[in-house]
């Protein structure tokens, strides 16, 4: 009994593990690798794309792997950022950073929407709620033909300078289009990493691992849920609006329910609930799609095939698998 | 609005009930596997396109319709078999996502095996001759194919509620949907009552997928459009009961073909709308039970 009145011993200075190490500067080293990956990755516009992906994972990870709620519908969320940055451009021709900005605010939004119905139901049927409501919002985009091009895609989001306090850079470059997209995804490392560190932070995995303790210790699980989700939409809002302006047009494809499925697959390739496994998984999944699609038109069957490999054999992912060696 | 006539209305609605009975086959595999195995079968978009598939080999091999109703339920459902025992077994117990991402994949491998051995654009599938044309229902001229669907459908859940209902096997089942562990300790063996329900599941499925070939044509992607609404219907006749799901379909089918007699930009859009309202009014559904859903 009495170890439990006593105080809590004063933790010794134990030698700190590389796991501790990590965790503690996850922020930091993310960054570190996204700025040297150039270095080692020869295709730019492939790097680009993997910063991108692994963003909208990134986003999809804090309410999948945090919050624990398996979302089948953040395609929704990751179009509407990049549909609402192109419209900005092409409809309004406002500057790149009020696009992306909007684009933001589109996911945001989005997810506020799609939240509030989906947060009503809980466990499986959020992942069916999530995927109708995506659909919905596929359709709605798609038959607004005059905002959208519908299924043509949207053309025309054409940024050729980025222009910073005066400072013009070349954004047909591609590697310094890597490193203006870079940009944005580091600060969102610190965003993130900072969520995950504050008392919200511990909410949200409180919520994953025991609603009814966390609700008992007086938090409100369902406002939890839907502030993460719309979190993870403003994450998934940033991707988006840097995928437009990556690729200088927005396919309707990137509201199908293809891209929701591509998202689950990265996030549970890399390791679910990790802060490196978003960014990682999402470059074994573009480098594994790459590398398939030269070989053969039918990359989806060998990239279903290591996904269920995957879901049967090693559910913790690759960083999963390799931090539980790490871990004290 | 002369042209809104009361027959008109009348054919419509009739229309809808005949997708409707399309939907109402689908959700009622997917809420017999997940209200006994608690796995949402995201593949079963992929059953459902290859029990069509299975349909136009069968006709290329110089079968007849007839014999397709038949065959294809029976293939499909085997190949359910195969999928449960060998891939969905050793996920239980292990999150109730774990299946759902497996199959989730299996969908992937199962539509990219039917683009090799198919070719990646659809085709349409033709009427039976038997079933062409139309007769006439009392309000107008309605065609005999549509008729034969909903015909078709209400004697699988005829087949279906007299094999829940009437036989020792069905009680099984039943037991097995409301405390597993309990049926297990009297010494049924539950594992192989799940292994038989994926199979009902699946070749309902694949029965649905033929069927709805003659309307819709058959593409490898034919599964995943009516996956989503599928999910529409679950939760609109909430998850796991079949009576929900017979009366959501039915819903839904109307819904969608009456939106789009009044505003047919609309129609895709509407069902969404009215799984919206469901969510806002009675999350769990119409038949479903509260708590269920959370």
């Amino acid at each position: 009994m009495n170890e439990i009145t006593q105080p809590y011993p004063r933790a010794q200075a134990l030698p700190v593990s590389w796991f501790q190490f990590a965790t503690k500067h996850r922020a930091s080293i993310a960054s570190l690798v996204v700025l040297v990956f150039p270095l080692v990755m020869p295709f730019t516009a492939l790097a680009a794309n993997i910063l991108i992906y692994g963003l909208y994972a990134l986003g999809f990870n804090l309410v999948y792997g945090y919050l624990g709620l398996l979302s089948f519908g953040h395609a929704a969320l990751f179009g509407t950022g990049a549909y609402f940055c192109g419209i900005a451009i092409v409809h309004f021709g406002l500057p790149w950073f009020a696009a992306i900005a909007l684009g933001i605010a589109g996911g945001l939004m989005m997810a506020a929407l799609i939240g509030v119905l989906a947060i009503r139901t809980r466990g499986i049927y959020f992942a069916m709620v999530t995927l109708a409501l995506s659909q919905c919002v596929y359709y709605l985009f798609y038959q607004a033909t005059d905002w959208t091009g519908g299924e043509n895609g949207l053309r025309g989001i054409n940024v050729h300078v980025i222009d910073i306090f005066g400072i013009k850079l070349d954004f047909i470059n591609p590697l310094t289009r890597y490193y203006v997209i870079a940009a944005f995804v580091i600060a969102a490392f610190f965003v993130l990493s900072r969520i995950l560190a504050s008392p919200f932070g511990a909410v949200i995995e409180a919520v994953r691992e025991n609603e009814t303790r966390a609700k008992a210790s007086g938090y409100d699980a369902t406002l939890t849920r839907l502030l993460t989700f719309v979190l993870s939409g403003g994450f998934c809002g940033l991707a988006g609006a840097l995928q437009a302006l990556h690729l200088s047009i927005v396919p309707i494809e990137i509201l199908h329910y293809d891209t929701s499925g591509v998202v689950v697959m990265i996030a549970l390739l890399g390791g679910m609930g990790t802060f490196f496994g978003p960014m990682i998984g999402a470059a074994a999944f573009l480098l594994l799609e790459n590398l398939v699609s030269l070989w053969t038109v039918h990359w989806q069957l060998v990239v279903g095939a290591i996904f269920m490999i995957c879901v049967l054999f090693f559910p913790a992912g690759i960083w999963g698998t390799l931090i539980s060696r790490g871990k004290p | 609005m002369a042209s809104l006539s009361f027959d008109l209305i009348a054919l419509q609605l009739f229309a809808g009930l005949a997708l409707g009975a399309i939907y109402v086959l689908f959700a009622i595999g997917l809420s017999l596997i997940f209200g006994m195995l608690t796995v949402v079968n995201f593949a079963h978009g992929a059953f459902y396109m290859v029990g069509a598939y299975v349909g136009v080999y069968i006709l290329a091999l110089g079968g007849n319709f007839w014999i397709c109703l038949i065959a294809v339920p029976l293939a499909v459902g085997l190949f359910g078999l195969a999928v449960e025992r060998i891939l969905i077994r050793p996920l239980y117990g292990r999150g109730i996502d774990y299946p759902l991402l497996l199959t989730f994949g299996l969908s992937y491998v199962m539509v990219e095996l039917v683009r090799i051995a198919f070719g990646k654009t659809g085709f349409p599938f033709d009427t039976p001759e038997v079933l062409q044309g139309a007769v006439n229902i009392g309000v107008g001229y309605f065609p005999l194919y549509r008729l034969f669907v909903i015909g078709a459908t209400a004697a699988v859940l005829l087949a279906l509620w007299l094999f829940l209902e009437k036989t020792s096997f069905g009680l099984i089942i039943r037991a097995g949907a409301r405390d597993p562990q309990i049926v297990r300790v009297l010494g049924v063996n539950v594992a192989r009552v799940w292994l038989i329900v994926f199979g009902i599941g699946t070749a309902i499925a694949g029965f649905a997928g033929l069927l709805a070939a003659p309307l819709q044509g058959v593409s490898p992607e034919m599964g995943g459009t009516i996956l989503a609404e599928a999910f529409v219907v679950t939760v609109v006749g909430g998850m796991g009961s079949i009576g929900g799901a017979v009366l959501a379909g039915l819903l839904v089918g109307v819904v969608v073909s009456m939106t789009s007699l009044f505003a047919p930009e609309m129609a895709k859009v509407s069902i969404f709308a009215l799984m919206a309202l469901v969510l806002i009014i009675r999350p769990q559904g119409f038949f479903g039970r509260a708590g269920l859903m959370s």
